[in-house]
């Protein structure tokens, strides 16, 4: 008793350490945002200076320095500021779902866009946006939600009841993926009208061209509430670590906790998807580098892959507009080459083990 | 592994039992569990042994609960199982699965430490008597030492004692695994059952080996096609009689010094 009590007194951490730590995290965090969100909105071209950016941002901000002339002002506040943030919202969105797939299915190649949840939300929104169901960002977003739900819904049915490997996994959502890509081109060229085409490019691989600060508040809305119902089931996602059943001995809700699952990737990737298209690979790039940095417990992978996923999205985004300038690549198209190699290089870590 | 002080402290074992289990999936015309009764007194170790494709699995599963049988009730105590709050359960019975594959990068320490969630709040972080209930767990299976080393640099024998280790910090009063001597070597194979014995926990466990079972059970329960062939203390139960019918074996069965021994001769003659 005397022996195990001491041994209890030598592993109690500090409490001041614990949240001087974690203060400092919160706050590093901030600042290396902040750094990057800054670089985003001041690099491009029409050559504005960083210090106008800075003004600009400022006078908006409520800080006391002089305006900017209004057709500058209006490239750095009205385009680059929501494009930058909004890079950031959906990456962090994106990785998160990343994160929260992986947990459930228990497969490393598990992300919104190889299981087809994004095409699928495409597929929806475009379905709203050409039949003129309703209009504004709201019920894009609702189109793109009942569209994912039914590429996620197809893909779990397809699988059937049998506990799936993971290769038959990756490969019913890129089928399932591919039909409603082949669908949101159908609607787009058979119904759209002339803009049918360049809208074609963005539904499919993603861009944030078409930013706005309306788009911006929505997302962070849904992902800041995902986040947070996230943060309540950290715990029992690492429980899933060894399967539902391990799960549920644990004390794990395992339906509960699996539809929290389902509800949040499929309500932020719908919501990303109405926002910015089809942008793929963040969910399998970001969790997997984050959790070299932060190990794979839930309650630090969370809040970090959600992080990373803003940092990475909005640095792809400044390359797909700066890479070839003039021309801007959509981001979609960054992510992908990026991506790629990473599916390929997680695939043959898989398979060596 | 330290041989004094492995009675698991402050946990009241209590008896564990099942009346009329029965369990039937579909495509399969015979039931896998067909109205199967046991009883687990409290803190001491029942086996359930019986040939491939018996139901001793599936009898542990419906313990556990992770399995709902279409018929039948699980008791603990007197109370029935099912009755009892989901994290109560999971302080009161821990499962130590067959095969507990996993693709992530949990470090040991981590894994035993799944072991608190039904103890810690859902927010908590992990407070000192957690820890300290997982360094002794790693301790009574042997691992101290390992907590940094990540789940796939381990051997399957080790991913076995670590999985136990996660079970014994659940600290609870009853413990149910399914062959938990797969992949163990022998010298690991006879360390962890008499670790379990010396629990004082109420255990029930699944063994594939006969002489095992002979040796760490002071009950067992023999399943054969479904159904209870035999149940009681060990060596009632355990005869050549009842190797010969329901394994299909030759057999001798002696005891040496007060203890058990089961020696396979052969196949029995069809």
């Amino acid at each position: 008793m005397t022996m195990s009590s001491s041994r209890s007194a030598e592993l109690a951490r500090p409490v001041a350490a614990t949240v001087g730590r974690t203060v400092g995290t919160a706050l590093g965090t901030a600042l290396v945002l902040t750094a990057v969100a800054f670089a985003a909105v001041g690099t491009g071209g029409g050559d504005i200076t960083w210090s106008e950016t800075a003004r600009s941002l400022g006078a908006h901000l409520g800080l006391p320095v002089a305006p900017l002339p209004s057709l500058v002002d209006s490239v750095v506040w009205e385009l680059r500021a929501p494009r930058a943030l909004l890079a950031a919202v959906a990456g962090a969105g994106l990785a998160t779902c990343g994160v929260v797939l992986q947990a459930v299915t228990r497969n490393a190649l598990a992300e919104p866009y190889l299981l087809g949840i994004s095409s699928g939300a495409s597929t929806g929104a475009v379905l709203v946006l050409v039949m003129g169901l309703g209009s504004g960002a709201v019920s894009l977003a609702g189109g793109a939600l009942a569209g994912g739900l039914a590429a996620f819904g197809l893909v779990l049915l397809l699988l059937g009841r049998s506990a799936a490997g993971a290769d038959r996994l990756v490969l019913t959502g890129v089928v399932v993926g591919q039909l409603f890509a082949a669908l949101t081109s159908l609607v787009l060229l058979g119904w759209g009208d002339a803009d049918a085409a360049r809208g074609l490019t963005y539904w499919l691989t993603g861009s944030l061209a078409a930013a706005r600060w309306p788009s911006v508040l929505l997302c962070a809305t849904v992902v800041g509430v995902a986040l947070l119902a996230l943060r309540l089931i950290a715990s029992d996602l690492d429980a899933f670590a060894f399967g539902a059943r391990t799960a549920a001995s644990l004390g794990v809700p395992v339906a509960a906790v699996r539809a929290v699952a389902l509800v949040t990737t499929a309500g932020v990737t719908a919501v990303v998807v109405s926002s910015v298209g089809a942008i793929g690979f963040v969910g399998l790039i970001v969790p997997h580098a984050v959790r070299a940095l932060v190990g794979p417990l839930h309650h630090r992978l969370l809040p970090a892959s959600a992080v990373g996923g803003a940092v990475f999205l909005m640095l792809a985004d400044t390359v797909a507009r700066t890479a070839l300038a003039p021309k801007q690549l959509p981001a979609g198209v960054v992510t992908a080459l990026l991506g790629v190699p990473a599916f390929l290089l997680i695939l043959h870590r898989r398979e060596r083990r | 592994m330290s041989g004094t002080a492995v009675r698991t402290r402050g946990v009241r074992p209590v008896e564990i039992s099942g009346q009329g289990l029965t369990v039937r999936v579909r495509g399969r015309p015979t039931p896998i569990l067909d109205d199967v009764g046991l009883s687990a007194p409290a803190g001491r170790v029942t086996g359930l042994i019986g040939p491939n494709g018996s139901g001793k699995s599936t009898l542990l599963h419906a313990l556990a609960g992770s399995i709902s049988p279409q018929a039948g009730l699980v008791r603990l105590g007197d109370r029935p199982f099912g009755e009892l709050p989901r994290r109560e359960r999971a302080r009161t019975v821990a499962v130590m699965e067959q095969n507990s594959d996993s693709d992530t990068d949990l470090a040991v320490a981590d894994v035993v430490a799944l072991g608190r969630l039904p103890h810690r709040g859902r927010m908590a972080p992990a407070r000192p008597q957690d820890a300290a209930a997982c360094a002794r767990a790693l301790d009574l299976v042997g691992m101290t030492g390992t907590e940094h080393r990540r789940w796939r640099t381990l051997s399957g024998g080790e991913r076995q004692r670590v999985q136990a280790a996660r079970a014994l910090a659940q600290e609870p009063a009853v413990l149910l695994l399914d062959e938990p001597t797969n992949h163990l070597d022998v010298q690991h194979q006879h360390e962890l059952l008499s670790l379990l014995a010396a629990t004082g926990l109420t255990v029930v466990v699944v063994l594939h080996d006969l002489a095992l079972a002979a040796r760490y059970c002071d009950r067992l329960v023999v399943l054969h096609e479904g159904r209870t062939h035999a149940a009681g203390p060990t060596h009632e139960v355990l005869t050549a009689d009842t190797l010969r019918t329901v394994f299909g074996v030759r057999a001798d069965v002696s005891r040496h010094a007060g203890a058990l021994r089961v020696e396979v001769l052969g196949a029995a003659a069809g």
